[in-house]
């Protein structure tokens, strides 16, 4: 059977391992690099099983996790060779490694250059000591600084830093100059994350605790307006929710994979795979991943379909986390629906608001100050009656 | 006659009476194992769920006895709760004796105690059972001696069973037919039976369930309703054996059914007499009375549009359900919807669980209410339960509300803890005594409004579970009444309305107001609520809007689970009700009659 892909996909391979994982951190990870042999032996296994629909082909691979950088660059190739074997990564292109500046041994940001690895991540998150110890980061601001320093030598061209705002006590001004800070070091690429106290992180049982007092949300909303104004004026163009980038050509071409219905294939415990419509997800922690990879069971640990409402759902929620929208000529011609029509009384309310971004009527997209709300907007879209089913 | 035995089981809730009843039923064969569902009394699901029985069913079972005789043994389901005491009396009176079923562990309950003063006033044979033996927490001695004592009934009759078990099950059928009196009566009097439930068969029409005192009843007799002198053909009558089985009659000393025509059981009535219309008894069975709902509430669908479905759910509903009354209302913030009355607040959640399970209806239940009389100024009197149609208070001489009896059994360590709670519920404390050592029955007079809502958890969580609780209604005095209203927004929300004690007014806005503060979700707007009596506003809360709302990452990883969130989120807002630009969850109605936690 043809597939209709109308981009190439993307591959994710997740590397569950950390020094120390953070105090804020819910992804599937683990102190305990002993078991990094078995994993890479379970991983090049999977990839070397995988079986991508014919006809699609792979224009971005991203090393995420985790702590891809504890691997040694040696390990990266090899995980590289067997994606390369296994699966038609064109050339071009965009291969992304994130790292901890904590990680990043001499040589071996050279070594991932020559590997191929042409985007690199590195989580920064913060240019205070204070706040990095607050997050249970491994670095320090100036490890931090020095190691975007060396990945510029090492000749990336394509340099994305995480930061975290949001945290208890932040001023706007302590925010704008971590902003400053990175601004300064001159990225291609910035994510800014809102601090999320995720459930069952040391970070939420302190805040649960008592610990300390979160920052109040009318702030943390006043961050977010303030970053969007900082960094604009500074060059770095918001495209998502949390996502900056210089010009389009950095932004995460992989990323906006997850937010525009394009395949893409994980591998690794936790991983998620997306063959429109099919959606499947590996088992997790690394432990079950590896048991079933011992006994020859498939690493999937649920798989569904996500028919043609949940595809209505997610086409407005991840639409509407970027700043170019829905583009509502493409979501009429996928969905048969009207997208006006269906839609009207939300989008009335939300220009009302101020929060529908109306200076193009070929788009639905909203206005900073509605990207705030961007859940609670999602919500009312999908509260909408709109068909479970395509129309006859 | 002297072959049949008619008796009841019963029993507290979750002593075990439904699994007794199913050890019967299977011990006599009348149904296969294969056929035999788990507690085959409880029928509706409902109350399998919650493990009550609340629409009765009779069996008819036939026993080979010791004795080498061959017996009818009719075991009459009585409902287990104390919304529906009358429709418990009815059956007993059809019984001849009963067993009073005590768990092991639990010993003697306020219901239990309050269904053994019903079979004593119906002069029963009753026989102690004690049940779930198997229990490592039974405590047989001591039971026996609260059966001793509390119960004044001989504990050397007493039978031991555990009905999961089935431990004892020949005991219970050996002594139904040595220790229980036979049916008396003349079959050749005229015809006087007596109605104890009825239900409805979509093909048969009502089907009413009785037991016939005097004379014979068969089909092509005509009947007459001793109540209200209706008439029917009879077609059918028979007894039941979980199906029913046709005779060609049924004479006096026998339970059964018949069928003739009748639309719905609200045409018949429990404790009615059935005689013959050519040949009529001289007098009706005593103690006829007509079962009247005590609480009222409002039923809306939260979507507008489902209110013909709602109309028709009720309608069936009411098929089978004579105690249940229901009037077009309607509301500005609700919009269209239906008055209805129950025996009491458990009715009104069964009926509600069955609307939306069985008809697959989402509805908003305004704040139960009891009826009030009110007397004008002009003299007229007024019986209001609906807080919308309050008159100016300026035109009210006087108002009343209806008080209840209330018997409270619990072990006396936690008399203070009841008392308080009583106290605080306008409760006047009437009377106490021992029951055994440790063992205290107090009674009070509440008003019924006081209780309608959650006293029964309060009680249980005040007792730590051992308090049980038992009511009659007794009369109307003399109240104090002011309606206290919600306003959300600056909006009068008229289904938030309720009409409270004047010295209550003030707490229960405020509480109502923090209430409605938990249940109203954040949005995007700041929510003012507050609470008034006429122009006046007696408390206020706020509910501060969002002031950001949105999820820092979403990658491969977090589709899914987002999307299953907005997908719970849309089955939500179907169950919320937008007031102004407000969404108001259906929970919340029903949230400002809570006390405190």
């Amino acid at each position: 059977m043809k597939h209709p892909f109308h981009e190439p996909g993307g591959i994710y391979v997740h590397v569950p391992f950390c020094v120390r994982k953070c105090a804020y951190c819910d992804f599937c990870s683990e102190d305990d690099r002993s078991r990094i042999p078995a994993y890479l032996n379970a991983l090049v296994k999977e990839i070397g099983g995988a079986r991508p629909p014919s006809g699609l082909a792979f224009d971005t691979l991203y090393f995420g996790g985790g702590t891809p950088s504890v691997l040694a660059p040696e390990e990266i190739g090899r995980i590289l060779a067997a994606v390369r074997r296994r699966l038609p990564l064109l050339p071009g292109a965009e291969i992304t490694i994130e790292a901890n500046p904590g990680t990043l041994a001499p040589g071996a940001l050279g070594e991932l250059r020559r590997l191929g690895v042409n985007r690199i991540n590195i989580g920064i998150q913060s240019f205070s000591d204070a706040r990095l110890r607050f997050l249970g980061r491994i670095h320090s601001a100036k490890a931090g600084r020095g190691a975007v320093r060396r990945a510029r030598a090492a000749g990336f061209d394509n340099i994305g830093l995480d930061l975290i705002y949001g945290l208890p006590g932040e001023t706007a001004s302590d925010w704008r100059a971590e902003m400053r800070s990175a601004a300064a070091l001159g990225p291609e690429h910035l994510s800014c994350y809102m601090l999320t106290y995720e459930p069952e992180t040391p970070l939420a049982r302190r805040l649960a605790r008592g610990d300390f007092a979160p920052l109040d949300e009318a702030r943390v909303g006043r961050r977010y307006r303030d970053t969007v104004r900082f960094l604009a004026d500074r060059g770095f163009v918001q495209y998502e929710v949390s996502n900056f980038a210089r010009s389009e050509a950095v932004q995460s071409r992989h990323n906006r994979k997850y937010w525009n219905f394009a395949p893409y294939l994980g591998f690794g415990p936790s991983a998620h795979s997306f063959i429109p419509p099919e959606r499947w997800w590996n088992e997790a922690p690394l432990g079950r991943y590896l048991k079933h990879s011992a006994s020859e069971r498939s690493p999937a640990a649920e798989r569904e379909t996500v028919g043609y409402g949940q595809q209505i759902i997610e086409a407005v929620y991840l639409g509407l986390r970027q700043t170019r929208g829905i583009i509502v000529a493409d979501f009429e011609a996928r969905f048969g629906l009207d997208f006006k029509g269906t839609f009207g009384r939300v989008l009335a309310e939300l220009r009302r608001k101020g929060w529908l971004d109306t200076s193009d009527a070929a788009r639905c997209a909203l206005t900073p100050a509605g990207m705030l709300f961007l859940d609670g907007i999602a919500s009312m879209f999908v509260a909408v009656d709109f068909p479970d089913a395509p129309p006859a | 006659m002297k072959n049949i035995r008619n008796f009841s089981i019963i029993a507290h809730i979750d002593h075990g009476k439904s699994t007794l009843s199913d050890r019967l039923i299977e011990r006599t064969e009348i149904i296969s194992q294969r056929d035999f569902k788990d507690q085959i009394l409880d029928s509706m699901d409902i109350e399998r769920e919650r493990g009550i029985t609340i629409k009765s069913q009779t069996v008819c079972l036939p026993y080979k006895a010791k004795d080498g005789n061959a017996y009818f043994l009719n075991l009459i389901d009585t409902p287990g709760h104390v919304d529906f005491s009358y429709e418990v009396s009815r059956a007993l009176a059809s019984c001849e004796g009963a067993f009073l079923l005590v768990d092991a562990s639990q010993g003697a309950e306020a219901q239990t105690l309050a269904n053994l003063y019903l079979a004593m006033e119906h002069d029963l044979e009753v026989i102690p059972v004690i049940n779930k033996i198997d229990l490592p927490s039974a405590d047989v001695e001591r039971v026996k001696e609260q059966i001793e004592e509390d119960l004044g009934l001989e504990s050397e009759r007493a039978i031991l069973t555990s009905a999961k078990e089935g431990i004892g099950i020949e005991e219970v059928l050996e002594a139904a037919v040595q220790y229980l009196p036979p049916p008396e009566g003349d079959p050749d009097a005229p015809l006087r039976a007596l109605i104890f439930d009825s239900n409805y068969d979509p093909f048969r029409g009502t089907i009413v369930h009785f037991r016939v005192f005097d004379g014979r009843i068969k089909a092509g007799d005509t009947i007459q309703f001793m109540s209200n002198n209706a008439t029917y053909k009879v077609e059918e009558v028979g007894i039941f054996q979980i199906v029913r089985v046709p005779r060609k009659e049924l004479a006096a000393g026998e339970v059964g059914y018949m069928i003739a025509g009748i639309k719905t059981v609200s045409d018949t009535s429990c404790g009615d007499t059935i005689t013959l219309k050519k040949n009529r008894c001289d007098a009706p069975m005593p103690g006829f009375r007509e079962s009247k709902p005590v609480v009222f509430s409002s039923i809306y669908p939260v979507a507008s549009d489902d209110y013909e479905d709602l109309a028709a759910g009720l309608e069936k509903l009411k098929l089978n359900d004579s105690a249940l009354i229901y009037e077009k209302d309607s509301s500005v913030a609700l919009g269209f919807g239906f008055r209805c009355g129950f025996l009491g607040l458990l009715h009104l959640e069964v009926v509600q669980e069955r609307l939306e399970r069985e008809y697959d209806l989402s509805l908003i239940l305004t704040a139960p209410s009891v009826q009030y009389e009110l007397t004008l100024n002009d003299g007229e009197v007024l019986v209001i339960d609906n807080p919308a149609l309050y008159p100016d208070p300026s035109t009210i001489e006087s108002a009343r509300e209806p008080y209840i009896r209330a018997a409270i059994i619990v072990p006396d360590r936690y008399m203070g803890a009841v008392m308080k709670l009583c106290l605080d519920r306008r409760g006047i404390n009437r009377n106490y005594q021992y029951l055994t050592r440790d063992r205290l029955e107090m009674i009070f007079e509440i008003p019924l409004a006081e209780v309608i809502y959650d006293f029964y958890d309060k009680l249980k969580s005040v007792t730590q579970g051992y308090g049980s609780f038992d009511y009659d209604i007794i009369d109307f005095r003399e109240t104090d009444l002011v309606k206290l209203d919600i306003l959300i927004n600056g909006e009068r929300v008229d289904a938030l309305s309720q009409l409270v004690h004047s010295e209550r007014a003030v707490a229960r806005g405020r509480r109502a107001c923090e209430k409605l503060k938990e249940e109203i979700p954040r949005q995007m707007y700041k929510i003012a609520i507050q609470g008034a009596i006429g122009a006046k506003i007696v408390s206020r809360t706020t509910i501060s809007p969002f002031r950001k709302d949105v999820t820092a990452k979403c990658y491969g990883g977090d589709i899914s689970r987002k999307r299953k969130l907005l997908e719970k989120q849309k089955k939500g807002k179907k169950r919320m009700k937008m007031v102004g630009q407000v969404e108001i969850p259906q929970s919340a109605f029903l949230s400002v009659l809570k006390t405190e936690d």
